[in-house]
Order: C-alpha cells, then structure tokens, then sequence
C-alpha cells in the first residue's frame, strides 16, 4: 500500500519507506543507530528529551522537599535562624565551589566529546568526578561531625552526648530547660550504662513540652512565631534565643537559648543534603561509566549523545546544590 | 493461532509471538508487544487477588457485628490490601502498560516505543513493586488504609507499612519511565503523514497520561520517601508533638493521587473514543474537542486536591477554590461524554462485547463523574465525606469506568493481540453479569452512604444491614462475571477461530498489520489518514474480515 498523502502536506517528505529493511543504509552506516530510529538526529533528539523529561521528574521530586522546607521555616522561624549557626559555610562554601567547577568541566567534556579530542574529553570527565568525589569527602566530614554531637535528626537529637552532658543538663537547678524535657518512650537511652554506676539515677525524662514558649500566641503546632511576638510576651528564653549566636562547640542541649523543635532544621537539613548526596554518588557512578566508555574511544562527533545526556543531569544536580546552600548555609 | 480455518489465506507466518522462542526470548525482550502481554498478564493476576480481598471485605459485611473468622484488625488489613493492590499494580499501571505498550507504536506507525530498554525496566519495576508488596504482607501486613495517613501509619505496629511503601515507591518509577516514554515516542517517533491531528484518540488520551504521569508522581515519591523516613527515624515532620504537621502529609500526598486518578481514567476514555467510533462505524464527533479536552483534564488535575481534605482543618478560602476548580474539572469530561453520544447518533451500531463495555463505560462514568459533583459541594461533602458515598463514587469511576473501559479493551484488540476471536455469545453473558453485579453491589453504597454508614468500618449499626447483604450479593455476582470472561477467554486462546487482520472495521493503523502483527509491526508501509474516516473499509467475505479499500482516495483530515 502507498503511503496516503495529501497534496498540500508538508510532512511527507519521504518515499514508501519498507520498515523491515535499511533503505538509505543509515543503520550499516551509523552502528550506533538503533533499528527502531530513522536517522541518528532522531535518535538523538529523542534521548535528548528524554533526558529533560527525566530531570523535569527530578525537579519535582526534590520540589517536594523545598515545599516541606518552607512549610518547616514558615511554621518555626526562630528554628532555622538558630540552628543554621551549627552549619560550617565555609566548608559549604568550598562545596558550592567544587560542583559549580565540575559543572563546567562537565561541559568542558561535551564539547570535546564534540569535537573529537579524545584525550582533554577523558581528563575533564576525571576533574568531574574528581570535583564530585571531593564534594562528598567534604560532605563526610560535616556529617561525622554532627553526628559526633548528637545533632542529628529523630528524637536523638535530644539525647546528651555523654553523661556529663547528661548530669549538668538535669542537676543544674537555676535553668529548667524546658527543652530536655523529653518523653522516654521516644526511645532515646539517656546515659550510658557506664554512667548508671555513677549514681545519676533514673534521668526523669518527663514528657516534652512543646509549650514552653508558652503565648496566647502560639499557633496550632504550639509553637510561637518568637520574632512576631511583643517583647513583653515572649518566654525569657525566646529573648535570647534571637540574641546570642551558638558555636558550634556549644554542646546543643546546655544551650538555654535552643529552641523548641530544634530537631526540625536538622530533620530536613540531613533529608536534603542526604537525598542530593546520593544523586551525586548516583553521577559519579554514571560519569564513571563515561570514563570507561571515553577510554574506549565510544564517543566522537557523530555519538556523543551519553556524554551530552549526562552532563545535562550533573548540571541539573549542581543547580539543586545551588538552591541548597543558601537555603541552609545563609539564613543569618 | 494453528486453527486451519479454510478463509485463512495468510500462511502461518512470522508474527511477535512466534519470533523467537523460550523463556528468555520474554524475559529480555525488547519488543513492546511482548512486554504489552506480560503487563497484561501481571496485572490481571494482580485483579484476581485485590478482587480476592474485596470479597473478604464484603463477605464480613454481610454481618453487623463481630465474626468469628476475621477481627477488626485483619479486617483493616483486608481493605487495605484491596485498595493497594488495586490502586498501584492494577488501574494505574493497566491501561497504558498492558494495552498502551501494545497499541501505542503500531497505531502511530512506529517500529518501537523511544526507549525499549526503559520500557523493560518498566515493567521489571513494577514486578519489583509487586514482590515488595507480596514480602510485607508476609512481613505482618499493614493496615493503614491505602491512603497511609500519618499520623497512623509512622506509629501503627503492622510491621509491613515500610516494605509496601518502599514497594509503591518503585512502582512510581515504573509509571514514570513509561509516561516518559510514551511522551517521547508520540513526540519524535510519528512516521510522515501522521500529524498530531491525525493520531487517533486513544494516543491524545495517553499521551495527556503520560503528562500526568511524569509531573505529578515524583511527588508522591518524595511523600513516600518522607514516609519511611519519619517511621523508621521519627524526624517529626509530621508528628504534632514533635512540632509537624500530620495534614503536610495529606497535601503532598494527595498532590500525587488526585493526578493519580486521571492516570486511571484518561486512557480508558481514549479506549471508549475507539471502541464508539469503530463500533458505530461513524467518524467521532468533535475530534478537537475530545483531543483537548484530555488535556485540559491533564492541567486541571494538578488543581484540585485539596478536594480530599475539606474537613481536615484548611482555610475556608482553600475550601472554596478546591470546590470551584473541582467543578470545572468537570466540563472537559462531559465535553467527552456528549461528543461520543453524539458520535453513536445515527451510527451503524453493532453490539459486539467490546462496543456493550463501551456502552456500560457512558453509563456508569455518568453516574461517577455526577456524583463527584455532591462531593465536591462544601456543605454536602461535610456529611459525605468518609461515608460509603464517596466509595460508591470512586468505584462507579474507578471500577466502572476505567476498570471497564480496559476490559472493553482487551476485547476489542484480543483479535489483534492473539490473532484469535472470543465467542461473542458468552462475551456478552459476562458484560451482563458485570454490570449488573456491578450496580447491585455499588448503587446500593450510595444509599449507605447518604444515610451515614461510615467508610472502613469493621461493625456497622444493624439498620444498615440489608443494603449490605444486597452489596455483597451484587459483589459475587460481578465476580462470577469476571471469572466467566476469563473462562471464555482463555478458552479462545486455544481453540478461538483465527482472527482476520481487520475484524471490527477500524481505520486507524493497528487494524492494517495482521493479527498477530509481525515482529516489526509492518511488512508493507502503511496508509496514514484520518483513523476515523470509515468510508473506506469494506467487509471482505474471503478473510471473513474488513479491509481498506486500496483504490481510495486519500481521506480527508478529521476537523
């Protein structure tokens, strides 16, 4: 049967095309052709928007994270001013750095993958991984750091580093410190066995309270919006939780100045970084793979559709870092 | 498909299923006919079991109060697993998996879908997903409700929540991976001649679809994701002592299952469009119109949410804006419903099965889609709200619609899928059963449900009884219905008469390869016109088939 055409289509450019045979001879020409494709430039415009749909479904999926991050900041404000302190900048500021400088090797690699230098194509791919793996490296020491101080996320966050953390934070009378008030059945084991034998019995562990910025105005979560209150109603913990600046050396839970829902920042803060940090992983395994592939001599200026695609997902990967860092890094 | 029939002219030639042999020749396949059947396969299976559940659920109920061989607690697992298992591996993956995969490249002239590794990945995701959720019932079940509202589900002891979040989870990204594909093929992969407005419209419907599919279920995979994290770390964020918020969770998840349910219903009313036009013989009515309308369905979906949560505590003002959107929603789909009854208006009806499920499908989404209408009215969904109302509701369009619309499918490309015919005879005892099983079981669910009974409940008020055991009387007949076209159609794969490359009429492409189709989909180029244009088909006596007339004259574009 012949193709039907009208005579005023512009679409039907081609001829009977037989599907079970390679008419123009692109797929003996171009090896890399798969058979369900015409011409590589539909193939590769195919990936190509493929590609943008994919990172289209990143976009949302770590679109849901920011909405929860603005839910979180918006509800606790004086949470996130606070609690951004015992982020180190400078070292996010160096990570910033890294990616945005992988982010341009990365398309280093694609233009010359373009143009069919082979060797400058296999070292920018390196320098990417290189930045990648150094921004995880970075990213360990920060983790291990916090956990090392218990500022972490879940009920942990409120549970004393040591026993002496644990003794000063329970005995000493003049500060109530409405925030280690915690609920035991959150699971969290106060001391250590260690510091059982020492006599410190039965850290009471009363149920948390939420209310201890206690106000007519706090809201449906209990907590008060601290810089929208009048002075004169705020808790006296409130006045100097905005005030004073926490180090990062300040054991978190003899801070007087902690606010309630602390655990919050952190909460979100390792849920972001956390889920970026595997797609970073994800791109080193992936650009790994490009290594392999260059090294093979697989890409020249007729195929450079896997270097191509998987720059434009380490961009977009940097571009959520981008939006990370000040969102985390800069709120003071 | 070795039945000598003395019309079958063509020889036994090559066609997908007999390409190449052996378990792995499935198993790695590329060839999207072949992953179209094992989708089929799977998700019917997965019908079989979640249809299971429903009646273990509506045999308790047929007693008001405590019984001896289920108590309330396997009873919440009951509906749960029901819901689950109906909701994330059978309506939303089905029709675009199953007959999406099959259909979409050889009705738009293409060899393949854009991405035939992808489209494996796929389907081997959605057996993933289907052997996590298989582990955590094995791993104590979950009983939360389908809907997995926190606070309930990050405290709830049933030790499965994890493994069939973890499950859905991945199930998400077979959806995902499909839409992307799909998008992609209908965008790049149309041979010459076929124009957007030359596709016909079950591809408009999948592809709105596919749209949805990649925007909206990110989110819920992030909501998921969020979930298992708060279970298994107790961060908080939707903990109210802790300083969340439990409805955050409604919002985001919602955000996903509302865009979810157009997933389930748009590509069943691309089917419908099919089946009336080529049923009726008659060029569909008001092409553009039904084109845009999915995907003015597809954008209003995203904007109407907050629907589920009228009385979860949000602004009056939130209220008001869901409701309004909600009846705009509304429009598109009836634009639908009108432009194929006008469609079936003079047309040369013939009452095959696929065109009685087609028929079923205006009936049954009407009373669906009407009464979304009450339940998206402020003050009535106050009463409503949480009551068998709102189940009759997503059953009549869940069930009786998209549900519908694939089995309607399923019959109307069996020929082509299998190259054998079903008996016509048997296939409309099963349509009557169902839809009469059908309405006795969920009319009677809105009657329930306006006067009070409340959705999920183990023990109901005695006065509620008899609707009840009319329910699940109506339950088993609807399920005697299903196993009758499974009988029949079964039987046809062994002993169906062979099946001509044309049997019902159609225009559109899939109708000119034969049936089975060759591995390649097409051995000669097919002609490429307006797919409803049906003056040019002619019954040929000899295939005991139809087939279009070659000395034609092109056909005119649709307007």
């Amino acid at each position: 049967m012949s193709a039907a055409h009208t005579s005023t289509d512009p679409t039907t450019a081609h001829a009977e095309h037989d599907h079970s045979h390679d008419p123009h001879g692109e797929h003996a020409k171009y090896p890399f052709l798969a058979h369900h494709f015409d011409s590589p430039a539909q193939q590769f415009d195919s990936g190509k928007f493929g590609m943008w749909l994919f990172l289209a479904t990143e976009v949302l999926f770590f679109g849901g994270l920011f909405v929860a991050y603005a839910v979180l900041r918006m509800l606790h404000p004086e949470v996130f001013a606070y609690a951004s302190h015992y982020l180190d900048t400078i070292l996010g500021g160096i990570n910033t750095l890294v990616l945005i400088a992988s982010s341009f090797t990365m398309a280093m690699a694609v233009r010359f993958a373009q143009t069919n230098k082979r060797i400058p194509l296999i070292i920018c791919l390196l320098l990417t991984l290189a930045g990648a793996m150094g921004f995880m490296v970075i990213k360990y020491f920060e983790y291990t750091h916090k956990i090392h101080e218990n500022l972490i996320m879940g009920p942990g966050f409120y549970r004393p580093v040591d026993a002496q953390e644990a003794t000063i934070a329970m005995t000493d009378p003049g500060e109530p410190a409405p925030v280690l008030k915690l609920d035991s059945s959150l699971g969290a084991p106060a001391v250590t066995p260690a510091a059982a034998s020492q006599n410190i019995i039965g850290i009471p562990l009363p149920a948390m309270d939420r209310t201890a910025v206690v106000s007519p105005l706090a809201g449906p979560s209990g907590v008060v919006d601290l810089a929208g209150t009048p002075p004169a109603e705020r808790s006296q913990y409130a006045e100097e939780a905005l005030r004073e600046v926490p180090t990062a050396d300040t054991p978190h839970l003899l801070d007087p100045k902690l606010p309630v829902n602390t655990h919050q920042f952190f909460a979100i803060y390792y849920c972001m970084t956390g889920l970026h940090g595997i797609h970073v992983i994800v791109g080193i395994g992936v650009i790994s793979w490009l290594v392999w592939g260059a090294f093979k001599g697989r890409y020249n200026s007729n195929y450079y559709t896997p270097v191509d695609l998987v720059g434009l997902y380490w961009h977009v990967v940097d571009l959520v870092w981008i939006f990370l860092f000040p969102l985390f890094y800069l709120i003071h | 498909m070795t039945t000598s029939s003395p019309t079958a002219n063509a020889q036994s030639t090559d066609n997908y299923l007999t390409f190449t042999r052996g378990i792995k020749s499935w198993m790695f396949t590329l060839d999207h006919k072949r992953i179209g059947v094992m989708y089929l396969v799977s998700v019917l299976a997965s019908f079989f079991v979640g249809g299971l559940f429903a009646l273990i659920v509506r045999t308790k109920l047929l007693t008001p109060g405590e019984v001896s061989w289920i108590d309330a607690d396997q009873y919440n697992q009951a509906f749960t697993l029901h819901g689950a298992i109906m909701v994330f591996l059978v309506i939303i993956p089905s029709i675009p998996g199953a007959l999406g995969n099959f259909v979409l490249p050889i009705m738009l002239g293409a060899k393949d879908v854009a991405f035939p590794r992808l489209n494996l990945f796929s389907y081997y995701l959605w057996v993933t997903g289907a052997f996590l959720s298989v582990y955590a019932l094995l791993a104590g079940g979950f009983d939360t409700g389908w809907t997995f509202y926190t606070p309930y589900s990050t405290t709830t002891e049933t030790a499965g929540v994890i493994p069939v979040v973890m499950g859905v989870f991945v199930l998400g990204f077979s959806s995902i991976f499909t839409g992307l594909n799909f998008v992609v093929t209908i965008h790049k992969l149309r041979p010459p001649g076929m124009t957007w407005f030359r596709m016909p419209l079950l591809l408009w419907a999948l592809y709105a679809t596919a749209l949805i599919q990649v925007l909206a279920t990110p989110v819920l995979g992030i909501t998921l994701l969020l979930l298992i994290i708060e279970r298994a770390f107790g961060i908080g964020i939707f903990d109210p002592d802790m300083g969340g918020d439990p409805v955050l969770f409604q919002h985001f998840f919602w955000f996903y299952s509302h865009p979810a349910v157009y997933i389930m219903i748009l590509p069943g009313m691309g089917i419908i469009s099919e089946i009336i036009a080529v049923h009726s013989h008659r060029q569909i009515f008001g092409y553009k119109y039904v084109a845009f309308s999915s995907i003015a369905i597809a954008i209003f979906s995203f904007l109407v949410w907050g629907h589920h949560m009228f009385t979860s505590g949000q602004s009056e003002l939130m209220n008001v804006v869901f409701s309004f959107i909600t009846f705009s929603v509304a429009i598109p789909s009836a634009i639908k419903v009108f432009n194929w009854l006008a469609t079936l208006y003079k047309g040369a009806i013939v009452l095959n099965t696929a065109m009685l499920y087609g028929l079923a499908f205006m009936f049954l989404f009407t009373i669906g889609g009407l009464t979304g209408l009450p339940l998206g009215t402020l003050n009535v969904d106050i009463h409503l709200h949480d009551t068998y109302f709102v189940v009759a509701h997503f059953h009549y369009v869940m069930m009786g619609s998209a549900l519908i619309a694939m089995v309607g499918g399923i019959h109307h490309w069996w020929p082509k899928m299998f190259g054998v015919m079903f008996s016509e005879f048997w296939g409309r005892i099963g349509c009557t059963l169902v839809f009469v099983g059908f309405n006795v079981t969920f009319f009677t669910q809105f009657m329930l449900g306006s006067q009070g009974m409340p959705r999920r409940y183990y023990m109901y008020q005695p006065e509620f009884q008899t609707y009840h055991v009319i329910s699940t009387m109506g339950a088993y007949v609807m399920a005697l219905g299903f196993f009758v076209t499974a009988a029949y159609l079964l039987h046809s794969l062994f002993f169906g008469k062979k099946a001509p490359a044309n049997p019902w009429g159609g225009r559109s492409l899939e109708w000119q390869c034969t049936s089975p189709p060759p591995h390649d989909n097409f051995s000669t180029t097919p002609s490429v016109g307006n797919p409803y244009d049906f003056s040019d088909v002619r019954w040929n006596e000899a295939e005991q088939g139809y087939e279009i007339d070659p000395n034609a004259v092109p056909s005119k574009d649709t307007h």
